[in-house]
Formats: C-alpha cells, structure tokens, sequence
C-alpha cells in the first residue's frame, strides 16, 4: 500500500498567544480528497499554509507527501500548489507575463503557459494587466499559476470564489475531482464540496470537531460547526 | 478512512524541474522586477526628483556658487544616502502586498536568488538615480565640470552602491513583514549605512578639489579600501541571515 499524501498527529501552531491550530492529526491516501469546514477564524486558512510550508507547525508530527515538516520543507516545495484569498500574482503584470514568471521559478517551459492559458479561457486576454482584468479573471489565471507545474497536491482556500459557474466548469478538469490529484479543500459550501470530498474535518477554534469519512458524514454535523 | 482507490492522474505536459538554477532564478526575478518598476514608475522617478530638489534647496540655501571638498561631498553623499532609502523602503512592497513573498517560497529554488535579484534591483534604480543627480549635483553645486575626477567617482559610486544595495535589501526584508514598515525600513537602514556614506563622502572630498579648477588631490584609496571591506562583510551577512529572514 502506497504512504499516505498527508498524515498529520498532533498539530498544533499558534500566533503569539493565540493558538490557531491544536491536535489536529489524520491520514489522506493519495489522489484523496479532505474537505475542511469551519466558521471564519478557525484554522483552515492557517492548516493550509503548514501543509504548504510556508508557515512551521508548533508541535506535533506533520508528513506531506512523504517528507516531514519543517525539516524536510524543500522536498515538498514544487510539489505543492496553493490556491489562497490572495492570487499571488502581480497587478502591474499580465497574465502572460505573470505565469511565465512562476513557470521559471519552477522549471516548466512556455508551452506549458500557453496551453493553460487556453485552458482557463483566458488566452485572449492575457497580454492585458492584471489590475485591469476582473476578480473572475485573476482568479482563473490564479488557478493556472496553482497547477502550472503540475503538483501532486493541490492545497484550495474557497477555490470557487468569484467564479461563475461558467468558470466553475472551467477550471474542473484543473482542480477538480477529474484532476486526479491529492486536495485539501478550504469550504463553507457543504452543498457543493461534500460531494468532492473523501474525508472531511471540521475545526472550530483551531480544534478538530468533526474528522470523518464522508459516507459517515451527517450534514447537520457540518451545519453545527457554524452555531 | 484512506485508502479509497482514485484514478490514475493522467500526466500532463508540464515537466517540472526541481531545481531551475541559482541564475535563472536571479534572471527571472530581476525581469518581473524591472518591469513592474517600468509600469508603475514608484521607485527611481521618486528617488531622483528627491535628490534633483534636495540640489537645488542647497543651491539656494547656501547661496553659494560653488562648492568643494568635503562640503561638495557631504552634500552629494547625504542626498544620495535619503534618496537611496526611498528606493529601499518600496524594495519588497509588492511582494509583501501581492503575495509575491508566498508564490517565491513555493518555488524550489535557492533563496538567495531574491537576496542577489533585489540587491541588483536596488543597484540598477541607483545608477540611474546617479546618472541623473551626478550631473546636476555638478550644474547646480560644483560650478565646474567633474571632468578628471569622474573616473574615480564612478568608482567610489560603485563601491559604495554595492553597499547600500545589500545593507538596503537586508534591512528591507526585515522591515517589509512588521506594521510600521515604512518607519522601522529607515530607522534599521540610516545607522548600517552611515559607515558607507563616510567612506564615500571621504574618498570623493579630494575629487571634488581636483575637479576644483585650483584645487589638487586623488582619490582616497584608503577610503575605497574600507568601502570595498564593508561591502564584503555585510555581503556575508546578507547571505547568512538571508534565508532566514524569509522563513516564518
């Protein structure tokens, strides 16, 4: 049987005093998929940057893909795609310009690019900058600069925000089920994302209150995370 | 609750390489610098009107029609020194505001590559900031062409902007992630770079006599000697803290 894509035991990290995330463990198969549910504040956000290595967990053991957090970060950089509130791309750039910028920090050649850009519609309007383009737009190239290079695990925050379903549709074979690849999803729609998911936890406070196969879930569960 | 089978993720055309290469790295970095400089025109434009109207304050407020030797040099390196901050104060404003800083930690690649794409960022928006106020300084405060002493200033600039280039990546970096950045930027920045301003201050005196037309002197090798030590040792320092300055 082939390692888990994540196992996490105890995880905890705080900010300051704070205590953002606490005991947070479990185990993904790979080409899994973990839909994480929770009121604003409770550590989604925050688990998806340990699992992105871009901030260290506190305490507790945390394997990504094989590799253990934080000593052995760089071997998960490049494998991981992230797709946050924020595009990580430049306003003053245009869409070209900006995954042509991520595509040589990760060794992915232009046609790569181009053949993205195409797929999230937006080859007719990537030489124009970012600044002047939609929310709808910035956030389709944000998920072509997510999978430019081809990550084995795809880390979502609200990945359908500010798309239509048009757009939904769209990016699906990129970072949908179809994708094949192991995702941490970040949701508040259980409508939606239940049906994507293969385990779900729910935090709130920065706690486990909800881990559990979905064919166990009960919705109402989910729904009490947000009273 | 793993363990349920998924089909197998077909291969796609990108190839990713781990590791795309110190210099590509630096190579691409510096491209996207210079050209969200080149659209928003936020550094150097600001950077060079500050030093072309410092000249002319002091041009007015001295009431003199020239000056030489240290005074010459003192003003030339004082205003060179407060554009610079300018210029280092917006280094990392867009990576630290566009997610910029997120997107270069998911790369696998070397971290100096920012440390050496900024300080050469930072040297670039200098040579143009002097190639603009070298000239104006001279029109407006020498009264005379600097002439014979531009070879050695040309030096003495080049010392000393490779060490405002690293001191000011260094400590934009560590500002850049706090609240009061645009406060802590030059507060960290103004004592690291006073050793800089009197070496170049120091090493220029003389050539500003010598481009005096009574005047005599060569440039201070002594003073480019320590300029030349200081850039190598907080170079150094750069490259030891680098990294950790941009981990959590």
């Amino acid at each position: 049987m082939s390692e888990p894509a994540l196992e996490l035991e105890g995880l905890a990290r705080h900010y300051g005093e704070r205590e953002a995330l606490s005991g947070v463990s479990l185990s993904l198969a790979a080409g899994q998929t973990l839909v994480v549910f929770g009121p604003n504040g409770a550590g989604k956000t925050t688990l998806l940057r340990v699992l992105a290595t871009l901030l260290r967990p506190h305490a507790g053991d945390v394997r990504v893909l094989g590799a253990n957090l934080p000593d052995q970060a760089w071997a998960v950089r490049g494998r991981v795609g992230l797709l946050g509130h924020e595009p990580l791309l430049y306003r003053e750039l245009t869409a070209r310009e900006n995954l042509r910028f991520h595509a040589r920090l990760h060794g992915v050649s232009d046609e790569r690019v181009h053949e993205l850009l195409g797929a999230v519609a937006m080859g007719s309007r990537a030489g124009e900058p970012l600044r002047t383009l939609s929310r709808g737009m910035v956030q389709r190239v944000a998920v072509a600069r997510a999978v430019l290079h081809d990550p084995e695990l795809l880390l979502l925050d609200e990945p359908h925000s500010n798309l239509d379903p048009a757009a939904v549709e769209l990016v699906a074979p990129l970072i949908g089920a179809a994708s094949g690849r192991t995702r941490v999803i970040c949701s508040h729609d259980p409508t939606g994302d239940l049906a994507q998911a293969d385990v779900v936890l729910g935090l709130r406070a920065g706690r486990p209150a909800l881990l559990s196969a979905v064919a166990e879930v009960d919705p109402g569960e989910i729904a009490e995370l947000y009273r | 609750m793993s363990g349920v089978q998924t089909p197998q993720r077909p291969r796609e055309t990108a190839q990713p390489v781990r590791n795309a290469g110190l210099w590509r790295t630096v190579a691409a970095l510096l491209r996207k610098e210079l050209l969200v400089e080149l659209r928003t025109l936020e550094s150097v434009p600001a950077m060079s009107l500050f030093a072309l109207s410092t000249f002319v304050v002091f041009h007015f407020a001295l009431n003199r029609n020239s000056v030489e030797g240290d005074l010459g040099a003192g003003i030339l390196w004082v205003t060179l020194l407060f554009a610079a901050i300018l210029g280092i104060n917006r280094l990392f404003v867009a990576d630290a505001d566009q997610g910029g800083f997120d997107a270069f930690l998911l790369a696998p690649v070397d971290r100096s590559a920012m440390l050496i794409a900024k300080a050469l960022t930072l040297l670039a928006y200098l040579a143009v900031l002097e190639l603009i106020a070298v000239p104006a300084f001279a029109l407006l405060l020498l009264g005379a062409p600097l002439g014979p002493a531009l070879p050695g200033l040309v030096t003495t600039l080049v010392l000393a902007d490779l060490g405002v280039a690293v001191i000011g990546t260094l400590v934009a970096a560590m500002a850049v992630r706090t609240r009061a950045r645009d406060l802590l930027g030059p507060l960290l920045a103004l004592p690291l770079l006073v050793p800089v301003v009197i070496g170049g201050a120091r090493a220029t005196s003389p050539l500003l006599v010598q481009a005096h037309p009574a005047g005599v002197g060569g440039p201070a090798i002594r003073w480019l000697l320590t300029l030349g030590l200081y850039d190598l040792v907080f170079g150094l320092i750069a490259f030891a803290l680098f990294d950790f300055l941009l981990e959590d």
